[in-house]
């Protein structure tokens, strides 16, 4: 019972991150401010999803996956933020090259 | 638990109307790059809704190939594109409409068609009850992979083949110019991404035997290995750099489905009819020679089926 209650916590407190990570996406004015915003989401979001849905595993192998799935999220996540500031910082540059 | 029950439903009902939303989204669009987005997305919501019907092996492969794939080839091709200064589909308002209607009317007799058939094949148009009667002498326990590898293995023969043909395709059209820049920080990614994705294909492959996977699966994490390679700077994208290899490699998949299935006719059995006690073998050869096909078509196709030699 105080695992379930545990669970609803860490699951509403992960869906307020993902809410926030979705409204700085629209609400932000430039693209690195909203690169910022969906990186809450991904990390600490999904990062407290994954630890709410732990109290619920049946086993230990349920519970390995589950962080494994977290742990490749995170990877995917920074290397795609990474790319897409990296590119724009480049951009930015040739724009002020050329200006 | 009547709550629960109404909020799937809600929920449901909210994941179909959202598909449809960025179906007509992405074909409405007049950017083409905002198109494929959409469409990668719609991919990915496409996965949820048939994992929401209970076909995981469905989602897992829309995921993998519909969404992560197809959206590679896309912006692969995007990419080819932007030398030509043009990025807009020459859209007439009457031309798309009149296409969406037509659409819509083939959809509808399609569909109207089906279920017209459909009650006229034994009172009830289930098999999930006959594939579970038969299950115990396909050679494996999962009935997806059981309906796929063996009772309707000659379909599956087929889509390989329509794989092959592609590849063949799209190396007829010579070579491609590479087009992408490869970055840093995937170099430092390919290196630990890439042994896992690989472990990861022969799980998938591996538990397809009793559990949703297998082949199509498989190579479509092997794909993904494959073209984060590309990316990293490797121009081969890992895979052999003699020619007869990658030849032997695309072929190896149609090649010996079908060679089994002759062989077996030319031993009395039928044509991929597998006796049941080596049945779960045959299976298992084929899946992995389709596992190494399928994961080098879809590389290829990414980099343009013949990659031109890059100067070191």
């Amino acid at each position: 019972m105080i695992l379930d209650a545990l669970s609803v916590l860490l699951l509403l407190l992960g869906l307020f991150f993902f809410v926030s990570g979705l409204l700085g996406l629209w609400r932000f004015p430039n693209t690195f401010a909203r690169l910022h915003a969906l990186t809450k989401a991904d990390n600490l979001g999904l990062g407290l999803i994954m630890t709410g849905l732990l109290f619920q595993v049946p086993d230990v192998l349920w519970a390995i996956k589950f962080v494994l799935v977290w742990l490749l999220a995170l990877v995917a996540s920074a290397v795609n933020a990474h790319l897409i500031a990296v590119f724009l910082h480049r951009q930015q540059e040739r724009h002020d090259e050329s200006a | 638990m009547n709550l629960l029950d109404g909020l799937w439903g809600v929920l449901d009902l909210l994941l179909v109307a959202v598909l449809l939303l960025l179906a007509v989204a992405a074909v409405l669009s007049s950017d083409r790059r905002r198109s494929m987005m959409l469409f990668i997305v719609f991919g990915l919501v496409l996965a949820l809704v048939w994992a929401r019907l209970h076909a995981p092996d469905i989602a897992l492969a829309e995921a993998a190939i519909g969404a992560g794939l197809g959206g590679a080839l896309l912006m692969a091709t995007l990419r080819r594109d932007t030398h030509q200064q043009t990025d807009r589909f020459p859209q007439h308002p009457a031309l798309v409409w009149g296409a969406g209607v037509l659409v819509m009317v083939l959809g509808t007799a399609i569909a109207w068609g089906l279920l017209s058939i459909l009650p006229t094949v034994e009172q009830t148009w289930r098999k999930g009850a006959a594939v579970d009667a038969q299950l115990a002498f396909s050679g494996v326990s999962h009935p997806v992979t059981a309906v796929l590898l063996n009772f309707r293995a000659w379909d599956t023969l087929l889509e390989l083949a329509v794989l092959l043909a592609a590849i063949l395709g799209i190396r007829a059209l010579g070579y491609v110019r590479a087009t992408y820049v490869t970055e840093a920080a995937f170099s430092q990614l390919a290196v630990w991404l890439v042994p896992l994705l690989i472990l990861m294909a022969g799980y998938i492959l591996w538990a397809g035997a009793h559990s949703p996977g297998g082949a199509f699966q498989a190579g479509a994490l092997l794909a993904g290995a494959g073209i984060l390679l590309r990316l990293a700077g490797y121009s081969s994208a890992g895979l052999p750099t003699a020619r007869w290899l990658v030849r032997l490699g695309l072929v190896a998949g149609t090649g010996v489905f079908l060679l089994v299935g002759l062989g077996l006719l030319g031993w009395g059995q039928g044509f991929l009819h597998y006796p049941v006690a080596y049945a779960k073998w045959w299976i298992l050869l084929i899946e992995m020679l389709a596992t190494v096909s399928i994961g080098m078509t879809l590389t290829l196709a990414f980099m343009g089926g013949i990659p031109q030699k890059e100067a070191a």
